[in-house]
């Protein structure tokens, strides 16, 4: 297999996820806007590291928080809006269409078809909800292609790493970011609880019923985190992403009889995740813990194109 | 139009259905006109589903287009088809022998048969070719011969293609279509597979290695995604197995070629390259060249890397060189061509040139080193300006341009608009050559779909239709 092929699945991994994520997180901003405090287009804002970006848009436009799903939606200047990260992955896998099998690229190209037809149309009457929800739905389908249909080669392992190292940033940004904004102090037991905003946290992740599940329990911020972070049976938990990153590597590393810095970072993450316990996450501080687990995991990434030639 | 048209289908003795077509003429007649659009639609959703498409240059945005695919196969008697495997077998060997000729000897020049200068001068002649060895002195692997009918018995070459023809994925994918759309008609015709293509060009490809590595690197190198024919650059490696590479995946060290893999280097023995000469290696030929590979003619010369087709093939191939090639496989084989040329004006010479002039509204024009249907002139088909404006970039380069009589193309049933009509057809058959030679029954049909038009180039609206050679006596049972 191609270095360069190695790079284009690793990326339409990375950016089908990245849709999937925000199509998810998307919806459930806006579910919350409707029992509205009037911040939650900030907060979205923030999740996508867009604060000022926003804030400009904000003095142009009327409807705040329309404008930016659209800028976050359908606007294809944006690079990481949901139909340029559907673009994106589509280029990817086009490059490699002798890689992956048809059932994976007929699917993704008939999301990205769809889109395009979605968007030929007048921008006013243009059902965002209906495009949100065919891209969630359409991307857990081509992930399930991938899983039934991929021969568990390299290139696969090079998909999965690519999608679960931007799944478990996203997890990890999302709880950074809220948990700040309802908790600006940093204690999980602070008075009041603001229920709709906590089961908006875990809507992000799609994960309100699994906390119900596991819990069976009132929202408590404290356990919310855990659930987002440490659970390694919820599937967009940090801890249960970087444990797929780190089945991955080893797998790789076996395929090439080699091991390197990649290798070590990931074990260690995965370690870290794995053996923390809350209260002494909440002991050190949420947004440290976090902030070492995000930069660690942009390390990891630029270590794994040093590792394997993808740049 | 001067005669009226040989139609495949229906002019039999007497304007009766021809032998080959009864099947398709029944299953014409049983089939309802809302089945029809029907299977035309799902047609259209499966190609572009498979995103089996065709980037037309210069398009506005840089969209992807399907070429139009018509659902009622050409049929060919499997006497017809052997006929033309002998001529093909038999042009395309005397146009190898002919390629390693003008790159070493030259001896056809010498005999006086071609005129030096008609390779040297050529702008298509790579010095750099020059007294290379190649394995099994093959140059033209894969050739795509342009064939033309307009009788019952009489076929022509129109064009030989034998630098990196293209064309071959829809064959195979039209037949997987068809079987799928219209399995009954396929059943009842005994039509010959054309599945093994990928295999043999495989095979091809490994036979003409420099190394005697039992399974030889073979690698497909393509200029990239916005190529036009990118998809069938993907759908041959897939088929193949090997890997789909781009300039930059591949670098020569030590004069050896290496692609980049996640476990470091490894050599790269045969390239299947559908990147033109010019843009292979920016040391040798353009510097400006970002779809090739620095050093990639050394490794050649060095004899470590073989290139399919081979550098320099557009001597052979251009529309001049074809006014030859009669001869060439009198000179080299001793024999008489079995295929014909369409007789053809070389305006560079002076008796030719000024009957052109005089006959241009019933001519075909076209210039020396164009493909794709561009840079060419319709006599019956055009206005009196376009005549007098084509007349205008003739006169001041007669050297780059040749005529031909503008022949009545064949026509096939071909569905359009709300019915059934005749239109103008070609035919592409891709010709193997490695230690064998490989002909795949039939080739790509192309189709004019307007009416009247003779331009089936597919840059040009023209569309494609499934070829079906049949077995031994199997006409006779239709």
């Amino acid at each position: 297999m191609l270095s360069s092929t190695a790079k284009n699945i690793h990326w339409m991994g990375r950016y089908l996820q990245r849709a999937k994520s925000t199509a998810r997180l998307i919806e459930a901003t806006q579910r919350m806007a409707l029992q509205s405090r009037g911040e939650e287009a900030a907060g979205v804002a923030a999740i996508f590291g867009m604060e000022d970006e926003f804030r400009q848009r904000q003095q142009q436009s009327s409807g705040r928080l329309a404008s930016l799903i659209d800028f976050l939606v359908i606007d294809e200047n944006n690079p990481s809006s949901l139909v340029s990260s559907i673009g994106a992955a589509r280029r990817n896998a086009r490059e490699e269409r002798n890689n992956i099998t048809v059932d994976v690229w007929e699917s993704l190209n008939g999301l990205w078809l769809e889109l395009s037809e979605r968007l030929r149309g007048n921008r006013a009457l243009l059902d965002r909800g209906a495009l949100i929800e065919s891209v969630k739905k359409q991307a857990v389908m081509i992930f399930g292609a991938a899983q039934v249909t991929l021969l568990r080669d390299e290139a696969y392992n090079f998909l999965q790493l690519g999608a679960f190292l931007e799944r478990a940033d996203n997890t990890a940004r999302i709880l950074d970011v809220k948990f700040h904004l309802l908790r600006p102090d940093g204690d999980p037991h602070a008075d009041g609880l603001d229920y709709f905003a906590w089961s908006e946290v875990l809507a992000c992740i799609g994960a309100v019923r699994t906390y119900r599940r596991i819990y069976r329990s009132a929202l408590d911020p404290m356990k919310v985190a855990e659930l987002m972070m440490l659970r390694r049976d919820v599937p967009r938990s940090v801890h249960h992403c970087l444990w797929m990153v780190d089945l991955s590597m080893s797998e790789l590393a076996d395929a090439y009889g080699a091991r390197g810095e990649a290798d070590r970072l990931a074990g260690e993450l995965h370690a870290r995740l794995r053996y923390a316990r809350i209260d002494q996450v909440f002991e050190m501080g949420l947004n440290k813990f976090l902030g070492g687990v995000r930069g660690d995991i942009a390390t990891l990434s630029d270590e794994i194109g040093r590792q394997f030639l993808l740049d | 139009m001067a005669a009226k048209a040989f139609d495949e289908m229906n002019s039999g003795a007497a304007d009766s259905v021809r032998a080959p077509y009864r099947a398709v003429a029944n299953w014409l007649a049983q089939t309802s006109p809302e089945k029809v659009a029907a299977t035309r639609h799902e047609v259209d959703v499966f190609y572009r589903r498979h995103g089996i498409t065709f980037g037309a240059y210069g398009a506005v945005d840089g969209a992807e287009t399907t070429i139009p695919f018509d659902i009622i196969p050409r049929v060919i008697a499997w006497d017809e088809w052997e006929h033309l495997h002998r001529g093909l077998v038999q042009r395309v060997r005397a146009l190898n022998a002919f390629l390693a000729d003008a790159y070493s000897e030259r001896e056809i020049c010498r005999a006086g048969v071609i005129p030096e200068q008609q390779v040297l001068m050529n702008a298509e002649f790579v010095a750099m070719a020059q007294g290379l060895e190649l394995p099994g002195g093959v140059h033209a692997h894969i050739a795509g011969i342009d064939l033309v009918r307009v009788g019952e018995k009489d076929f022509y070459v129109l064009e030989d293609n034998v630098r990196t023809p293209s064309g071959v994925s829809y064959v195979l994918e039209n037949r997987e279509v068809m079987m799928r759309l219209a399995p009954e008609l396929f059943s009842a015709m005994r039509v010959l597979p054309v599945a093994d293509y990928t295999e043999e060009l495989l095979a091809t490809l490994r036979s003409v290695s420099f190394s005697d590595d039992a399974a030889p690197n073979v690698v497909l190198l393509t200029p990239g995604h916005y190529n036009s024919a990118y998809f069938e650059h993907a759908f041959l490696a897939d088929e193949m197995g090997i890997e789909l590479v781009k300039g930059s995946d591949l670098f020569v060290d030590e004069g050896r070629v290496y692609m980049r893999t996640p476990r470091g280097p490894q050599r790269v023995d045969v390239i299947y390259r559908r990147v033109d000469d010019a843009f292979l290696d920016p040391l040798a030929m353009r510097p400006d060249s970002f779809l090739g590979v620095a050093g990639l003619l050394g490794a050649l010369r060095a004899g470590r890397v073989n290139i399919v087709n081979a550098l320099g093939n557009g001597v052979a191939d251009d529309k001049s060189t074809y006014t030859y090639v009669p001869e060439m496989v009198r000179f080299y084989l001793g024999e008489e061509p079995i295929l014909n040329n369409v007789p053809t004006w070389r305006c560079d010479r002076a008796d030719d040139f000024k009957y052109v002039l005089e006959r241009l509204p019933e001519l075909v024009v076209k210039e020396i080193h164009s493909s794709g249907g561009k840079g060419m002139l319709v006599g019956p088909t055009s206005s009196k300006a376009e005549i007098e404006e084509f007349a205008t970039l003739l006169k001041a380069r007669p050297d780059n341009y040749i005529a031909q009589p503008t022949l009545a193309l064949s026509t096939c049933p071909t569905f359009v608009g709300q019915g059934v009509a005749p239109r103008h057809v070609d035919l592409r058959p891709f010709v193997l050559s490695g230690r064998k030679t490989t002909i795949i029954p039939g080739g790509l049909t192309r189709v004019a779909l307007k009416e009247g038009s003779l331009v089936v180039n597919s840059s040009q609206g023209g569309g494609t239709k499934d070829t079906w050679v049949l077995a031994p006596g199997a006409a006779a049972n239709g």
